[in-house]
């Protein structure tokens, strides 16, 4: 068994420097990366850029860092609910580069993958084809679409075990498992840390070979962003 | 009279057919769910991992770890399933999915869909909008036949960035059901009480009208 465990947050993050880019799991606010983001905005490190499927709210998730202008450039499919990240849009103080979520999905499972490209119909015809190499197979059009290249990739699990494996819970999974494979150092926070051999390897999602650090970790706030519920009959 | 937001999902839920797997949008796709024909089933997929997305939780069993596509809180059925994001656009370019139903701003005659983008506004994103669109077999848009100013959301050509290409297949509008095909719209049924003229009138993009056009029924 190779240990992956490091005992918080800021061990996990060392090598994290300036100018870097990362991958950051999770759906709106469902399964991101709580104590990684806080201990990002601790180290101050800025002309980031993030790979994210959203970019948080205003006072929670990667808004913390977009309030501290730590990001440079973000990459990732909607953005929606956070003014602050409208603002530096706006005004040119930020890149955004918004991608199809699916192919989002699939360039970050390619980079860990070993996939240097692949073709998908996404966006063809559209802006988001513009200056791509498009190919047409069996009759329909596709979209040549790359890659990342990622020194970090940080991603939440509910469960991990000293090996580095996780196992994720309800649709906090979401782009969690392919930013684990595609990190050069892939960090893994949990809810629930336990010693290898206490998990069923039947139940693995992400086996501990793409986890490179792991912690337990605490003070999960775990927002909901949008609470709709059914009354009582 | 024109269809209510309601109506024109209870219209959209008359095209669903038995064991389909359906990705509904957001707004108006998102009440299809509530008129589900009887003795049927079908299956929801919500694009951010998950198969037999159910109704709202009842208060205070929200779990911020069951969300759908929309960050709202849901419930999963029994037979339900979860997934990752590479995943579940698997089901949808690879399609498994049997159904997109989805809103837009406008929508042209060839089958163009616009729906992500407006030049000079605040552009949140496609979201998984483009991957749905450019490989489900089967879209239903959703939508107002115009625009709040009363413009013609069925064009020739789309004005708007494109989500799209020749993709959709059928529109149901407060107004009528249409078909898309032979770059042109064929219109197929009216809303209740609702001429001819008047869809001509609303409709900017090439009508076709062949025949009596019956009323939708409820």
């Amino acid at each position: 068994m190779i240990n992956k465990v490091v005992n918080n947050a800021q061990d996990a993050l060392l090598g994290v420097e300036n100018g870097m880019t990362f991958m950051l799991g999770g759906f709106g606010l469902c399964g991101i990366p709580e104590n990684c983001i806080s201990e990002l905005v601790r180290l101050g490190v800025s002309n980031l850029t993030c790979i994210s499927n959203n970019a948080g709210v205003d006072d929670f998730g990667l808004g913390l860092l977009l309030k501290k202008h730590q990001i440079k450039k973000m990459i990732s499919s909607y953005v929606g609910e956070n003014e602050e990240f409208e603002r530096q849009m706006l005004s040119g103080e930020m890149d955004v580069e918004l991608i199809p979520q699916g192919t989002l999905a699939e360039r970050c499972r390619a980079t860990g993958a070993g996939i240097p490209a692949f073709y998908t119909p996404a966006g063809y015809g559209t802006e988001v084809a513009e200056g791509k190499e498009t190919r047409e197979f069996n009759g329909k059009m596709y979209v040549l679409e790359h890659a990342f290249n990622p020194e970090f990739a940080f991603v939440k699990a509910w469960k991990g075990d000293t090996a580095g494996n996780l196992i994720f819970k309800g649709t906090a999974r979401n782009f969690n498992p392919m930013m684990a494979m595609a990190g050069k150092i892939t960090v893994a926070e949990v809810e629930e840390l336990v010693e290898a051999g206490e998990l069923d390897p039947n139940q693995i999602h992400t086996p501990g070979i793409f986890v490179q650090r792991i912690f337990q970790g605490k003070d999960y706030e775990k927002r909901i962003e949008q609470r709709t519920v059914t009354q009582k009959s | 009279m024109a269809l209510s937001k309601q109506e024109i999902a209870q219209r959209i839920a008359q095209e669903l057919q038995d064991k389909w797997y359906v990705n509904l949008g957001i707004g108006i796709p998102t009440l299809v769910a509530n008129y589900i024909p009887k003795n049927i089933d079908v299956v929801f997929q919500s694009e951010n991992g998950m198969l037999s997305m159910g109704p709202f939780p009842i208060e205070g069993e929200e779990d911020a770890d069951l969300i759908n596509a929309g960050k709202q809180t849901v419930t999963i059925l029994k037979g339900g399933s979860l997934f990752d994001s590479a995943l579940s656009f698997a089901m949808i370019r690879g399609q498994h999915v049997q159904l997109t139903v989805l809103g837009a701003m406008e929508v042209s005659q060839n089958g163009d869909i616009a729906n992500w983008k407006i030049p000079g506004k605040m552009v949140k994103g496609m979201g998984g909008a483009m991957d749905l669109v450019a490989s489900a077999e089967n879209i239903i848009v959703a939508m107002m036949h115009t625009d709040k100013s009363g413009a013609s959301k069925l064009l020739k050509r789309c004005s708007l960035p494109l989500t799209g290409v020749n993709c959709v297949k059928k529109v149901v509008t407060n107004l009528a059901y249409l078909e898309i095909k032979n770059n042109a719209f064929y219109l197929i049924e009216r809303a209740p009480g609702v001429s001819v003229e008047e869809i001509k009138a609303a409709t900017e993009g090439t009508l076709i009208v062949e025949g009596e056009i019956p009323e939708m029924k409820f």
